[in-house]
């Protein structure tokens, strides 16, 4: 079973909500959805759900056209951000609520309400009712549904978004194992690029109602094909800035420069944007090669471990991560160091060339 | 040990003397009322619970309490369920809302008294439209100062006009306060539009409906204005609601008594019945 989108478009009085979109979507792994809010991932679930129309392309599920086909018929399941339960019936209804509507015999009901109670811990809680959960159970029991339902295609659109930290980690965990072997092509919309990576599988990236990358997270992650891709896959924010290429140096202006090493040297001379992530900043140069760069410290962070330094350097804010306690002071200029060979470059037209 | 503050009760002082002021002591009145007679003068005599006795027994009481649950169990019925049903056919997005809105919402604000004096009007056999149309275009003989049946007709249609568009507003808030997810869901699990509105639509419309029932109640069986002005109780005695009714004792008759007792007995109903309404529809609620 595999869900594929071929060209599809969605417009709303004439609005373009999702531009020309083509993806093959397999079950087995996690397909994620990454991109801001307002990205189009709920627009394009719903277009897959079936609970909007495409205005042009064709969604074929298993080789199968199921383009005008109601959301029923296509036997998917949704899991929302906020918990969506029926809220006067128990768990177990709830849970057996889209059987009875496709009319299933009492005994294998039962069945499977038991058995995806029992994955997902709800056991206790089958004759409560969603008021009495919490957010969490709240949320397991609308997972459940999904896989009593046995539905071909699951769609969880920020599942983990409204619960809090510690639970968030633990059905994370979760989530992978749980879909596992169950041949149901899974599609999961978040707006955080830690939890992709977490979740691993393939990633597409949302911006602007387009899909502008989509492949194996760890990968996207590691090549970003554009500018844009690169800027929706990291956070912190990831630096860029324009640089100019001649030979085989590059100079960043405020004499910050640095030499080319690999396929970046062999690039044509001329201007380029230069991005890297946070995490290749460093106050503390570990390397020779590293490239000193100093700026006026703007803005500091300490969350546990690691320190965040937001410094200024001519027109840029660049943003440095570093494990470990670092003194900085606010206003005062501060070295740092950066790793050359982690920098991506991209063509004046955003396309990542090296 | 806790210090009492007493200047807690400084706060709740104001708030004491109005409730006192316009609830406890006109209400002590009636009550003072009710166990005395009076020739006037401003000479009072005991008299018990005589007056109570007397209220209770009389059939006239009789005759206007349940023209009086008649009365408003019609407009609950048709109200409630008129409401439900045009709330529901209502859009919840677009250009129509704020149309829909403001019409639904004109009815409502019309005072009472222009309401009942429209209506009589509006039903006039030689020149009202209604009067008019029903006796001389459509050939149905329509007269609600002679006939009782057309003076019911006429008090409950005037009252299903008037309020409808209450339980409609409130109803509509509850639905439009579903948020999209439910209905996504149902739509995926194939829902019939009965369960939508069985298990999605009328748990979210319970609670303001039982806003709406209990406002409609009392306003119902508490009206004076609008069939007073509309068809003064008659004709004959058909149209007396009790409020009716107990203006004519209190201020027609100036038998002060008796209409105290009434009205105590008329505030206990109307209290008991509303007690009883809340006590059904949030008895399945947990808290």
């Amino acid at each position: 079973m595999a869900l594929e989108l071929r060209a599809i478009t969605k417009r709303v009085e004439q609005v373009t909500h999702i531009k020309e979109t083509s993806l093959l979507l397999e079950p087995g792994r996690f397909n994620v959805l990454l991109g801001e809010t307002g990205a189009g991932k709920t627009s394009l679930i719903k277009l897959m759900a079936g609970l909007d129309r495409v205005a042009t392309g064709q969604i074929l599920m298993d080789g199968r056209d199921v383009t005008g086909m109601s959301p029923q018929k296509r036997n998917i399941s949704l899991v929302h951000q906020f918990f969506v339960n029926y809220p006067h019936m128990t768990v177990f209804d709830n849970i057996a609520s889209p059987l009875r509507v496709a009319g299933m015999a009492k005994s294998e009901i039962q069945g499977r309400v038991e058995a995806a109670a029992d994955v997902l811990q709800l056991r206790p809680m089958l004759h409560r009712r969603p008021h009495e959960l919490s957010g969490g159970q709240q949320q397991r029991t609308a997972l459940a549904r999904a896989i009593a339902k046995e539905s071909t295609a699951v769609f969880l659109d920020e599942p983990l978004a409204n619960l809090d930290y510690k639970l968030r980690e633990e059905l994370r965990e979760q989530l992978p194992e749980l879909f596992a072997g169950r041949g149901a092509v899974v599609v999961y919309a978040t707006s955080e690029p830690a939890e992709a990576l977490m979740l691993g599988g393939r990633t597409a990236l949302m911006q602007d109602g387009r899909v502008t990358q989509f492949g194996p997270t760890a990968e996207i992650y590691r090549r970003p094909n554009t500018l844009v891709s690169a800027r929706v896959f990291s956070d912190p924010p990831i630096n860029s800035a324009p640089v100019t290429k001649s030979g085989d140096r590059v100079e960043l202006g405020h004499g910050v420069g640095w030499q080319l090493t690999g396929p970046a040297a062999a690039l044509r001379d001329g201007t380029y944007t230069v991005a890297i992530r946070p995490n290749y900043i460093s106050p503390v140069r570990s390397e020779a090669a590293f490239v000193p760069m100093t700026g006026t410290v703007q803005i500091t962070e300490l969350s546990g471990s690691e320190s965040t330094a937001h410094f200024r350097l001519g027109a840029e804010t660049w943003v440095s991560l570093a494990p470990g306690v670092h003194r900085y002071h606010v206003g005062e200029d501060h070295e740092f160091f950066m790793d050359p060979a982690h920098c991506f470059y991209f063509a004046p037209d955003g396309a990542l060339v090296a | 040990m806790r210090k009492v503050n007493q200047k807690g009760w400084l706060f709740v002082l104001p708030v004491l003397l109005l409730v006192a002021f316009n609830a406890l002591v006109p209400m002590m009145t009636v009550v003072n009322y009710s166990v005395q007679e009076t020739f006037g003068n401003n000479q009072f005599f005991w008299h018990g619970l005589g007056w109570f006795e007397q209220i209770l027994r009389s059939e006239r009481f009789h005759a206007a309490l349940g023209r009086q649950f008649l009365f408003t169990a019609m407009i609950l019925a048709i109200e409630v369920l008129l409401g439900v049903i045009i709330a529901l056919s209502m859009p919840r997005k677009g250009f129509w809302v704020p149309f829909c809105l403001v019409t639904m919402a004109l009815p409502m604000l019309i005072p009472w008294n222009v309401v009942g004096a429209m209506w009589n009007i509006f039903t006039l056999p030689d020149i009202g439209l209604l009067g008019y149309v029903m006796n001389h275009t459509l050939g149905i003989p329509y007269n609600m100062t002679q006939d009782p049946l057309a003076a019911w007709i006429t008090v409950i249609v005037m009252d299903v006009w008037h309020w409808t568009s209450l339980v409609v507003l409130l109803c509509y808030a509850g639905l439009v306060s579903i948020p999209d997810a439910y209905y996504q869901a149902a739509k995926i699990d194939g829902a019939s539009n009965w369960s939508v509105f069985r298990f999605i639509q009328l748990p979210k419309m319970k609670q303001v409906l039982t806003i709406a029932v209990l406002l409609r109640f009392m306003d119902s069986f508490n009206i004076y204005t609008e069939p007073f002005v509309l068809t003064g109780g008659g004709p004959g005695n058909s149209t007396t609601l009790l409020s009716i009714d107990l203006v004519k004792i209190a201020l027609g008759q100036f038998d002060l008594g008796p209409a105290a007792a009434m009205s105590l007995i008329y505030f206990a109903i109307t209290l008991f019945v509303s007690w009883l309404f809340y006590t059904l529809m949030t008895r399945h609620d947990v808290k």
